[in-house]
């Protein structure tokens, strides 16, 4: 089975969070990902990307099969070029309050997948790079 | 956009979530919903999430939310037939619903607002 190319969304409005996430589903779906997998990952692109709207206004999801010696896996990045987060620390420990939200988004997307990681740097922007490994 | 209908039978409103929640689809749908409890009284309300297959964090607290709005006005609220991939997911999200009781399908939702019990 050739494993599906990846691809980049752009994201500008809430309706790229709808086509993100149902890209996500499906391209989880060829990779041979159960249904629960399918819904963690696509949630997790759901949470990922409303964050780049609500926080940064727009920017870029890439979805791509990963293929490694010691595992398969989907990884997702979620990039934007906003302000950057100021509190990382906080955030990730599920103590930030920032706007809106419950501040359960990147902790909770964090405890979805398998890999996790995140670069902000304030000013110039956020990527969050997390990885579903196929079981 | 396309609006979710807002059913009344007997005491009891009953929304199925049946597209793809945008969240502005969700928010217009809260307000439709309590404006048709203010306007008809019922008692009851049933958001059948059978075909609901993403519930993310903004999704389930608009969901929260709304139950406990429909609480100040009287109102209970049963959400049925949540998927079990969903389900998992909103606990490992930590999402709580804590205001809101569930059945696994519609028509044990509605049997359970008719009679009032839990």
């Amino acid at each position: 089975m050739t494993d599906p190319a990846a691809i980049t969304i752009d994201i500008v409005s809430e309706a790229d969070v709808v086509t993100a996430r149902m890209h996500g589903k499906e391209m989880a779906r060829q990779m041979g990902f159960g249904m629960v997998d399918q819904t963690r990952i696509a949630t997790g692109i759901s949470e990922l990307t409303r964050n780049i709207l609500q926080y940064a206004g727009t920017g870029q999801l890439t979805l791509r099969p990963l293929s490694t010696l010691h595992h398969c896996g989907l990884e997702i990045v979620a990039q934007d070029q906003g302000p950057g987060i100021q509190h990382l620390g906080r955030l990730l420990s599920g103590r930030a309050n920032s706007g809106r939200g419950l501040g359960l988004g990147i902790p909770g997307t964090r405890r979805l997948m398998d890999e996790f990681d995140i670069q902000s740097e304030v000013g110039h922007g956020t990527t969050v790079r997390c990885v579903k490994r196929l079981p | 956009m396309p609006r979710i209908p807002v059913l009344k039978i007997k005491d009891v409103l009953i929304v199925s979530l049946q597209v793809e929640m945008q969240d502005r689809l969700a928010l217009e749908l809260q307000d439709d919903i309590l404006s048709t409890l203010s306007r008809t009284g019922a008692r009851g309300l049933l958001l059948d999430v059978t075909s609901i297959d993403v519930v993310d964090s903004f999704l389930g607290r608009v969901i929260a939310d709304t139950a406990s709005m429909a609480r100040l006005m009287g109102a209970e609220t049963v959400l049925a037939g949540l998927q079990p991939a969903v389900a998992i997911t909103l606990s490992e999200l930590g999402l709580k619903l804590p205001q809101i009781r569930t059945a696994l399908n519609l028509e044990k939702g509605l049997a359970m607002l008719e009679t009032g019990k839990s």
